[in-house]
């Protein structure tokens, strides 16, 4: 019973964590339409970030994870300025194409400065071991990954119903032309949010190299679980795709637990179930394109 | 009278919202029939759920006699009902000979041939000829459409839907945008019909729909307002009422 | 009675062979004469021209984006690999039509999956095919060989007369009669009705149905039919390396096989069999600049095709084809130019 809790918080907190790295996406690829196969990279991005902070600089876990947030967001704005704004109007084919090479670019990159095999971030050692609650045991790290991720989740919530931004990213997603009518700076907008999605990637990407294992591959293992979040969750609100990370997450670890021998075989089954069951993903109403 | 296209208590709604209310329509055969009403009255709604776009929630569409509500959208056009759109679906980048050779291979049946090139059956050949003439095509027929002028779009989108040889052919604002000066073409496209088809006019248009129709069904917040001879609807207090306030709205 | 004339002579007028076509394939020949030494090389792009050929019968005429096509490629590859290895069918061009037939049946099942839905649960659901296939080719290690592949795959002679040997001339040539084969289908099937309304599809799926046409069923038969393609392709990869091993399903492959179909150009059969050509020579360049980071050099020209815009790509990669071909024939007409990808 004690280990059924314990992989049941294991899975939550795995999906939480898939939540942050890829609620990003569901802002640009379900609200924007933009399909971004490389959100993965900017998640390796902060968490190789942090680890270079934590492990050769010296810098403090805590004060790594703000940080690798600003740098990957810097990277997602500075592209999205350059590059990915040329591309809001072109077909999915091209967003493909040139999201996949910049996912290649981003591998052989790394690989080339950091080498090819896995990083660790030294971990203060408050996050490390386990508690027990009520006879429960508790991993650290991940109850502190819980709770960051709650955190954020709440406040993004906040963020889009309550806030003027996001009324108005709200408004541009809906219909540019209207939104530049009321004086929106739709492209500013569009800019932010990337900026946001990509630096909470980032700290996704900083808090799962404990988890998920950070190596140059990254961004192309991930990329399906990111894919499925945004496709099974729908895009109509971040509830969608926050339940969508929580199952994910459970499904994942409780299928490596108790089935190891059927690898991933399930997760990309129910994928594929549940998008013909329901094209615009379970918990999505807009029409996609 | 022969009916050749029927509604039964059609319903619709999307959401909360009922753009569809209790239709029951009768087209008889060869007749020019419109369709009428303000913008917004459901028009395009119920031209979907006739071609099979749309699945109504509840009700039946017969084609002469026969219950087409559940099929597939191809197979209520091999069954004869043919369709324009109010906005130009075509191949931009087909030619009007591929288009209309297209359509009537489909027709014939012979759409699905993988092993037999393009053109070399006389029958479709000699077909589109015709079709290709008759709405003065010829002269572009090897251009690509998206190069074509408005006008010949227009004509295009005419000829493809009749290229189907329909029994009921479904006219959804067929003069839409066309300028003034190639309205004649169209106009006269239509005037040319046989007359054992039986046209459904959607149309804004009151000048196009009194000079055409010889029955007219005014269609109001999804149901159906009244239906009657052209100058019988004229008098019609209550649709000079929708009319009159429509013009004030605007 | 001209203008039925005119109509039969224009509507055949696509489907004729044109200058610039022979041309290519005698050119094509020429090459696997004059370079004796660069037989495996020229097998490589041989194998890849038609797989991209495959891929370019869904996407460049029907329309269906697919991150997942290696999943046929791979079927085909261990179908050739088990057939062989188990000796169950020695001879290896049944044994290919075999690979092909295994793959066009998991084709024509899929079909149905992805003919549903809009582009982005295409992507999802190719991807996840492939994805699911991969997964199952390393749960069943014992049949597959796992990481380490299928061992010990010898290959019988062609027709029982020519076999391999070492140097890989049979196997190039083995490799070009059947790339010409199923290029003249799809060469005779692309300019028929059937081909055309795939065209017509893509371009306006609405229209499609509204004249008639079965949309599902034309979908369904061209996937199924690009399915056995990608699935010869595979085989071909097997029965010509004697190699068949998990990476068949890599995702790599199938975002490779996308790049060599925007080098070279969709929805004309030229665009796979030209950006092939490309493709190895890119990989040969850049592979002897920096032999570890190939995939940086991939990814760079993928996102510099896009941003330039694919169209104008491929009027630079015909550019020097066509000056050739002008010399030679002396008239205008050129290798076709692409189509432009539906909006």
């Amino acid at each position: 019973m004690a280990s059924i809790l314990t992989n049941l918080f294991d899975g939550v907190a795995y999906g939480m964590l898939l939540f942050v790295l890829a609620c990003g996406l569901a802002v640009t690829l379900g609200l924007m339409n933009f399909v971004n196969l490389a959100h993965g990279a900017f998640a390796m991005a902060g968490g190789y970030i942090c680890a270079v902070l934590v492990n050769n600089s010296g810098w403090p876990f805590f004060a790594a994870l703000p940080l690798a947030f600003v740098a990957s967001a810097a990277i997602g704005v500075a592209l999205e300025r350059t590059l990915y704004r040329h591309l809001y109007t072109r077909s999915h084919l091209d967003q493909v194409l040139f999201s996949i090479g910049l996912v290649f670019m981003s591998v052989a990159a790394v690989d080339y400065i950091m080498g090819s095999s896995r990083i660790f971030i030294k971990l203060p050692a408050a996050l490390e071991g386990q508690l027990s609650l009520f006879g429960v045991g508790i991993g650290r790290y991940r109850l502190m990954i819980v709770v960051i991720c709650g955190l954020l989740t709440l406040a993004l919530q906040l963020i889009l119903a309550k806030t003027r931004f996001g009324s108005r990213l709200r408004a541009a997603v809906d219909d540019p032309r209207a939104a530049i009518g009321l004086g929106i700076n739709v492209p500013q907008v569009f800019a932010f949010t990337f900026a946001f999605g990509s630096g909470l990637a980032g700290l996704g990407g900083a808090l799962s190299a404990e988890i998920l294992g950070l190596d140059p591959y990254f961004p192309l293992k991930f990329m399906i679980y990111f894919l499925i979040v945004v496709t099974v969750g729908g895009s109509s609100s971040i509830t969608g795709p926050f339940l969508a990370s929580l199952l994910l997450g459970i499904a994942d670890v409780a299928g490596k637990y108790y089935v190891p021998k059927m690898g991933p075989f399930v997760i990309y089954t129910v994928m594929i179930v549940i998008l013909l069951w329901r094209p615009n993903g379970l918990f999505g109403r807009t029409a996609a394109r | 009278m022969t009916i050749a296209l029927e509604t039964r208590n059609l319903e619709k709604s999307f959401g909360g919202l009922r753009v569809t209310r209790d239709l029951s329509l009768r087209v008889a055969r060869g007749a020019r029939h419109a369709l009428i009403g303000p913008n917004g009255a459901g028009k395009t709604t119920v031209i979907n759920q006739l071609t099979g776009v749309l699945k109504p929630n509840s009700g039946r569409i017969l084609l002469e006699g026969s219950d087409i509500t559940d099929l597939a959208v191809h197979r209520r056009v091999l069954r004869g009902l043919s369709r324009t759109f109010q906005i130009n679906q075509l191949y931009p980048e087909l030619t009007p000979l591929e288009t209309i050779g297209l359509a009537v291979s489909e027709r014939m049946g012979h759409g699905g041939d993988w092993w037999r090139r393009m053109g070399t059956r006389d029958d479709v050949n000699a077909e589109v000829a015709g079709i290709l003439s008759r709405f003065h095509l010829l002269d572009v027929m090897t251009e690509l459409t998206s190069t074509l002028p408005y006008g010949k779009q227009r004509l295009l989108e005419i000829a493809v839907a009749i290229a189907a040889r329909p029994r009921v052919l479904l006219l959804d604002e067929p003069a839409a945008g066309v300028p003034e000066s190639e309205r004649h073409d169209i106009l006269a496209a239509v005037a040319a019909l046989p007359r054992d088809v039986t046209v459904l006019l959607i149309e804004h248009d009151m000048d196009l729909v009194f000079s055409f129709a010889d029955r007219i069904s005014v269609l109001v917040n999804g149901g159906l307002l009244t239906e009657g001879a052209p100058d019988e609807v004229a008098r019609d207090p209550q649709v000079k009422a929708v009319y009159l306030g429509e013009a004030a709205h605007a | 009675m001209t203008a039925l004339s005119d109509v039969s002579t224009h509507a055949k007028a696509g489907a004729r062979w044109r200058v610039s076509e022979v041309a290519f394939w005698v050119l094509t020949l020429a090459c696997a004469f004059l370079f004796p030494s660069r037989y495996l090389i020229m097998t490589d792009i041989v194998r890849l021209a038609l797989f991209a050929l495959s891929l370019d019968l869904i996407l460049g005429y029907a329309g269906v984006v697919s991150l997942g096509h290696a999943a046929f490629f791979g079927v085909g590859a261990y179908s050739a690999g088990l057939l062989a290895l188990h000796g169950i069918i020695n001879e290896p061009v049944i044994a290919l039509v075999v690979a092909g037939l295994v793959a066009a049946v998991l084709g024509f099942l899929t079909s149905f999956l992805v003919i549903r839905g809009v582009d982005l649960t295409r992507l999802m659901v190719t991807l996840g095919i492939a994805l699911l296939l991969e997964a199952l080719a390393e749960r069943f290690s014992n049949i597959t060989g796992g990481t380490d592949g299928l061992q010990g795959i010898e290959m019988q002679p062609i027709l029982g007369l020519f076999a391999f040997d070492m140097f890989g001339k049979t196997g190039l040539f083995y490799s070009l009669i059947v790339l010409f084969i199923l290029f003249l289908l799809a060469r005779r099937v692309v300019h028929s009705p059937f081909g055309l309304s795939l065209r017509a599809i893509r371009n306006n799926p609405l229209r499609a149905a509204a004249i008639g046409m079965p949309v599902n069923r034309r979908l369904i038969a061209i996937y199924t039919l690009a399915a056995f393609y990608a699935g010869i392709a595979g085989a071909l990869f097997t029965q010509t390396t004697a190699l068949a091993s998990l990476d068949v399903f890599a995702f790599e492959r199938s975002a490779d096989l996308m790049l060599v179909l925007v080098i070279g150009g969709t929805g004309y059969l030229y665009g796979g069999l030209i950006g092939a050509v490309v493709f190895k020579m890119l990989q040969e360049l850049f592979q002897s600049i920096t032999p570890q980071y190939w995939l940086f050099w991939i990814g760079l020209v993928l996102v510099v095709i896009v941003l330039v815009g694919r169209e104008r790509i491929h009027r630079w990669v015909l550019f020097v084809p066509n000056l050739v071909i002008r010399q030679f024939a002396g008239r205008k007409a050129v290798v076709a130019v692409p189509e432009r990808d539906a909006p």
